[in-house]
């Protein structure tokens, strides 16, 4: 059987992927998504260690070289839960054929403005990835960064999402497990006391353990690759892969070619 | 302005200034992501030819990497001067014999099989002959500025820089943020998505972005010329603190009328230098071997002396909407220690690894936090080393006893502790420590 059936996009099970006040919330900030010094600074200097962590992994998997201007020239992705672009727009750039889907319609506003002024073809919707799987879409690398601890079901969004990869393709996510160090550092710490992001952005009980996250991508029909902790490095001022998935960590995992 | 979607389409960025920083700027981007990038070159100067800059470089052995890097130097080696040896001394013009405090030994620093420089055990244990050990390279080569420039320009055109021989006048920010407009001296137009300004201290660019500037003229002014000589220098550098401030003998490859050369650069307080310009040959030959010493047996001038003002100047940022700064535009130091090109090539060194990192990476290579991570990585290094500069300057154009006691006893006491000389080195050497751009380790981008 297919393992999210019970996921259809009708009325209630619309409630599955979106929470209406997590949407206005990211509707009041969706003006400053581009804005590196603005409330999205976090993300800003977050970008690149996310970027590289999913172009370096498709490359390897797809036998690409990262180097290259486009080495994920032609492969589809999605990005559920795109925002402004910030991850959506620099894929399409490197040669994919990118889709971001947000339930806020002022970030799919905010990111096809941003992609048609720097002249990037990518396709933004206003739409949840039930409805593309419904349709039977299927995608090489689905990405999903910041987003499950968003949702009200994140057992249910992680598999919903399993099912949009293609055999063979990647599911790449990213988000806060739920430690007494990640209610710390990125609730106390980042939104009351380095004021990085804006109060209320996380719940601490809505956070993900990467052993959940792990089960629900194996349960949504994916092998598990690789978890990976990301780490603040206040001396740099910069982000980096680490071994410590105590706050932010990345997962990856692939659908079987057979 | 239109920006790349995919294969086919590519980023566009106008280096104004055809410099040695500009001309390392636009190769080494082209280098690392020729399909990606295409780079324009404007400057004026692209139609006079190289010789006319009679100027000489001391080139660090991080920035003769970085040309390695860039595949120029080979054809520069065979006119680049190894400088093996470092002799510096203070002394009064008077003295028959100058007392010799520190020297520079040895060639450069030891690599490791990675590249990198490598550590020569704990610093708490100083070897007793710290310079006994194998040195792979030596700590600097002096090079012709026309030599350098000419290579620069060859290699750029090989590798596909378009190269116009105008000035920038101007470059305004598209309204919409994606792009910046950059009109010429010759009433064309170009549209980038990065200007990069590498068009010296009155940087006319730092000026119409409205970037201020700090600094100040030191009350000297800096004189250089190439002097033959009788016997060879064998690859030594010396440079003299004389009361007026520093004489530096920098060893040239073989030529001339008496078979060698050294570039001599000094410092002169400004009332003295129309009356240094003023002399006849003789006289003014008198004058200079007074200061480069009888060692070098007789000397002739190979080119007639040049003034140059020396000032200290600090852009206030290195980086606004669309634009970064760098070599003079961003910064000017007191040439004392040799480090002005040293220090524009590792602005362009580090400003083509952030744009080429972030290409690649999909980004948009002109963003605010592409720039600011490099203004943030360049400006710390160039106010030390402006300010080490200025403070090394202070310290050695006085003669008033107490400070010329302190100073002898302080290069002294450096001669003998061979972990502080080893920082010395390593800091005229250019090698940089981690986190160095990898073209100042001689790995390509």
């Amino acid at each position: 059987m297919s393992p999210a059936a019970h996921h259809e996009p009708h009325a209630d099970t619309q409630a599955a992927a979106v929470d209406p006040q997590e949407v206005a919330r990211f509707e009041k900030i969706a003006r400053t998504w581009w804005d590196p010094k603005g409330p999205m600074r976090t993300l800003h200097k977050f970008n690149p260690v996310r970027l590289a962590y999913i172009r370096d992994h498709v490359a390897a998997h797809f036998g690409r070289d990262p180097k290259d201007g486009a080495p994920l020239d032609g492969l589809t992705l999605l990005d559920v839960g795109c925002g402004g672009g910030l991850l959506t727009e620099p894929l399409a750039r490197l040669g994919a054929q990118a889709r971001g889907l947000d339930p806020a319609p002022t970030n799919v506003e905010v990111a096809r403005l941003h992609a048609e002024r720097a002249g990037v073809a990518v396709s933004y919707e206003q739409e949840t990835v039930e409805a593309v799987v419904a349709r039977g879409e299927r995608f090489d690398v689905v990405i999903s960064m910041e987003v499950v601890e968003h949702v009200p079901d994140p057992d249910a969004f992680v598999r919903t999402c399993a099912r949009a990869v293609a055999p063979g393709g990647l599911l790449f996510m990213a988000t806060l497990n739920r430690t007494l160090k990640a209610w710390g550092l990125a609730i106390v710490g980042a939104e009351y006391v380095l004021r990085w992001l804006p109060k209320g952005t996380h719940e601490w009980d809505k956070f993900v353990t990467p052993a959940e996250l792990e089960a629900s991508m194996r349960a949504g029909g994916l092998a598990v690759r690789e978890v990976t902790g990301v780490t603040y490095n206040p001396l740099q001022d910069a982000w980096g892969l680490s071994r410590d998935t105590a706050v932010n960590y990345m997962a990856f995992a692939e659908r079987p070619a057979g | 302005m239109t920006g790349p979607a995919g294969r086919g389409q590519s980023w566009r960025i106008v280096v104004a200034g055809g410099g040695i920083v500009g001309l390392a700027l636009a190769l080494a981007l082209r280098r690392a992501a020729p399909r990606a990038i295409e780079v324009t070159l404007a400057d004026p100067a692209l139609a006079r030819d190289p010789d006319g800059d009679r100027r000489a470089y001391a080139v660090s052995a991080a920035s003769r990497r970085m040309l390695s890097a860039l595949d120029v130097w080979a054809g520069i080696a065979g006119r680049a001067q190894e400088m093996r040896e470092m002799v510096i001394t203070d002394s009064h013009l008077a003295d028959p014999v100058r007392p010799v405090f520190l020297e520079f030994g040895g060639d450069g620093e030891r690599r490791d099989d990675e590249g990198g420089a490598a550590e020569h055990g704990a610093p708490d244990e100083p070897s007793s002959e710290p310079f006994a050990e194998p040195f792979a390279e030596p700590f600097a080569h002096m090079v012709e500025s026309a030599v350098l420039v000419r290579a620069l320009r060859d290699t750029c055109r090989e590798a596909g820089v378009e190269m116009l021989e105008a000035g920038v006048r101007r470059a305004t920010p598209d309204a919409d943020g994606a792009g910046v407009s950059v009109r010429l001296t010759d009433g064309s137009t170009r549209e980038a998505h990065l200007v990069c300004a590498a068009d010296g201290k009155r940087s006319r660019l730092r000026e119409g972005a409205g970037i201020g500037w700090s600094g100040w003229d030191y009350p000297q002014s800096g004189l250089s010329a190439i002097v033959g000589h009788a016997r060879d220098h064998e690859g030594r550098a010396i440079q003299h603190f004389l009361p007026s401030g520093p004489f530096a003998m920098l060893p040239l490859t073989p030529g001339g009328s008496l078979g060698h050369r050294s570039a001599i650069v000094w410092s002169e307080r400004k009332t003295n230098v129309p009356h240094m310009l003023a002399l006849d040959e003789d006289m003014l030959l008198e004058e200079i071997e007074r200061r480069f010493g009888l060692e070098l047996g007789a000397i002739a001038l190979e080119t007639p002396i040049q003034a140059f003002p020396l000032e200290f100047g600090l852009a206030r940022a290195f980086v606004a909407q669309r634009l970064a700064l760098l070599g003079d535009a961003a910064h000017v130091i007191h040439p004392i220690a040799g480090q002005g090109v040293n220090l524009g090539l590792k602005d362009a060194a580090v400003l083509a690894e952030r744009i080429v990192s972030a290409v690649r990476l999909g980004m948009d290579l002109g963003a605010a936090d592409v720039l600011e991570d490099y203004q943030r990585a360049r400006r710390a290094d160039t106010v030390a080393m402006g300010l080490a500069t200025d403070a090394l300057n202070r310290l050695f154009s006085n003669d008033v006893a107490p400070v010329r006691m302190l100073r002898d006893l302080g290069l002294g006491l450096v001669n003998r502790m061979p972990a502080a000389k080893r920082f010395f080195m390593r800091e005229a050497a250019g090698v940089p420590g981690q986190g160095g751009a990898r073209l100042l380790r001689g790995e390509a981008l």
